[in-house]
């Protein structure tokens, strides 16, 4: 069961700022939601692996070689704040 | 006196010495300039995707081996969300329930008491970028970001709750480091943070079997901070138990300047991180024959070289651990060995006046100019009477300053020692005849007297007069005259 303190402890760590009303209706849609993997649960799995991938693959490496840099500006094209050549972020902790 | 016991775990973190990162072609090189060992992949632009790079495995397996853990035959990355600006995607590349190895251990001595550490596992992951503070975390106003780190592999080295004070910490972390810079897979520099950790740390009462509540020590980068910052943890915590509080799990930094650990607000460093599969990369199964050959190829370890050393070479205990604590001195000492060998002796000037002059300037043992063949020329020079041992103290350094052979520092300076007897008893004659107080007692018994007037000869010869032949000179001289 999906509590209003887990839609508010889920929003804090995406960072949404919800309202009230919004709370209520995502606690309502995520129980839904629950409720349908409720209905996977009950199918019996004992025999089954448990997935990793869903592509049957594995084992794709990459040698240890170094290729080509962007050139900073493109990498800082898109920051919203920056300071000279850095990344400018608020204070987190 | 104190009746908690303390429990500590480690948190290691070893970056991986690839020339590429972990999952894109971009650099891993240390100190470039901010946010230019950049690509699509580790700046986590969309559509593109990680590949992981092979040599990582191969570290990482290496590393695990030299720690006796058990390599997985399964093995797939995970997500490890959380919100951080140190990743450029929001999240970390790292494996949850499925590293790579588990259950290995380390030994370590402590007070001549050797205790083996269990390793809980070593998992693979891409390292963060790096956030500088204007001052501290607690109170800068903004942060800068440096992206270039964000993508250097790493392997994470999780020990068992199984260390009992700060000294055993500082003794897992040393010798970690040892094993793993002799396995070649990183440089493990503490100062570059190539070699970085977190401790777990709480207390109980003594004999108990259950854990007390912990708190996580951040920010330990250096051996003396992680036992500092352990040793005040330890007091502090004691201090709040013994007047009947409780400890608060919570993540705290450690202040070198002040000396203390301070609480990091816990609500932002909520542990929750909503691991799951990365659907990006592909699962990873480990072939055991590249596994049997990654561990064919490994050196021989610390342990083994120091019970060698003893074994083989006859060497005390303490001069085994330290030839031993480097690969890099070890193999110095034993190529030393090949020119000149004796054990014993090479041992005394490479603990000696070597470590003396490399703690001096501030170097290691790979920046050393002395070649093994070098100091082995000047044992030899040494024994066959053509420098006394005190004067090869000065040639040697001299070597250790320029890199040039003995042989050369001994003709350019004129060092050649002097065992010429007729040389040496005009000196001799001198320099009684210049101490007639010293001859004096010496007569009547005061035998203290003869070594001062050694040392006027050796004076008067700068140092090169054959120390025994002065002796034996100056004893025949005194008491042919006293008759």
């Amino acid at each position: 069961m999906v509590t209003r303190e887990d839609v508010e402890h889920v929003a804090l760590l995406g960072r949404l700022e919800l309202t009230d009303e919004e709370k209520e209706i995502y606690a309502r849609q995520l129980n839904e939601l629950l409720g349908h993997f409720r209905a996977l649960q009950r199918l019996d799995t004992d025999n089954v692996q448990p997935t990793a991938h869903v592509l049957p693959l594995n084992n794709v490496y990459r040698e240890d070689w170094v290729g080509q840099h962007m050139p900073r500006e493109d990498a800082l094209a898109n920051c919203p704040d920056r300071d000279e050549n850095y990344f400018k972020v608020p204070r987190i902790v | 006196m104190s009746h908690y016991e303390t429990v500590i775990g480690l948190e290691v973190h070893v970056e991986l010495k690839t020339r590429s990162k972990i999952f894109c072609d971009s650099t891993t090189e240390f100190g470039g300039e901010p946010n230019t060992h950049l690509c699509p992949v580790c700046l986590g632009l969309p559509g593109v995707l990680p590949v992981v790079n092979k040599r990582v495995v191969e570290y990482a397996i290496r590393a695990a081996l030299a720690l006796n853990c058990q390599i997985a035959g399964f093995t797939k990355f995970d997500r490890k969300n959380y919100y951080y600006p140190d990743m450029p995607k929001n999240y970390q590349i790292s494996q949850y329930d499925l590293p790579i190895a588990r259950h290995g251990y380390l030994d370590i001595e402590v007070n001549n008491e050797v205790r083996r550490i269990g390793i809980t596992r070593l998992h693979m992951e891409e390292d963060t970028g790096k956030l500088v503070h204007q001052g501290t975390i607690t109170s800068t106003p903004y942060s800068l970001v440096d992206y270039n780190r964000a993508g250097v592999p790493l392997v994470e080295i999780v020990s068992e709750p199984d260390l009992r004070s700060p000294e055993e910490a500082r003794a897992f972390m040393e010798k970690l480091k040892t094993i793993i810079q002799y396995t070649g897979v990183s440089d493990c520099k503490m100062e570059e943070g190539s070699l970085r950790c977190d401790a777990n740390i709480s207390l109980r009462p003594a004999g108990s079997g259950q854990l007390g509540t912990k708190t996580e020590i951040k920010n330990l980068n250096s051996f003396k901070a992680l036992y500092r910052a352990l040793s005040y943890e330890v007091e502090r915590q004691t201090g709040i138990l013994s007047k009947g509080g409780r400890i608060l799990q919570e993540t705290r930094t450690w202040d070198e300047e002040k000396g203390v650990t301070l609480p990091l607000r816990s609500k932002e460093y909520a542990h929750d991180y909503r691991y799951f599969p990365d659907p990006d990369l592909v699962p990873l199964v480990i072939d055991p024959e590249w596994v049997e050959d990654i561990r064919n190829s490994l050196p021989e370890l610390p342990d083994a070289r120091r019970e060698r050393y003893m074994q083989e070479y006859g060497l005390p205990a303490y001069d085994a651990g330290i030839l031993t604590s480097t690969k890099e001195l070890a193999d110095f000492f034993e190529s030393c060995l090949s020119a000149y060998p004796n054990p014993k002796a090479v041992s005394n000037w490479v603990m000696g006046e070597l470590s003396r002059l490399l703690n001096a300037s501030g170097m290691d043992i790979t920046a050393c100019k002395i070649k093994p063949s070098q100091l082995g020329s000047l044992l030899q020079l040494i024994d066959e009477g053509t420098i006394s041992g005190k004067i090869a103290k000065t040639v040697f350094e001299e070597m250790f300053a320029s890199g040039k052979d003995p042989g050369d520092i001994i003709e350019e300076k004129g060092l050649v020692q002097i065992s010429d007897v007729n040389t040496l008893m005009t000196v001799v004659a001198e320099v009684l005849a210049s101490n007639p107080k010293s001859v004096e007692d010496f007569r009547s018994g005061r035998e203290r007297a003869l070594g001062f007037l050694v040392g006027q000869v050796m004076k008067a010869t700068r140092g090169k007069a054959n120390p025994e032949m002065v002796n034996r000179l100056l004893k025949e001289k005194l008491l042919q005259e006293k008759l």
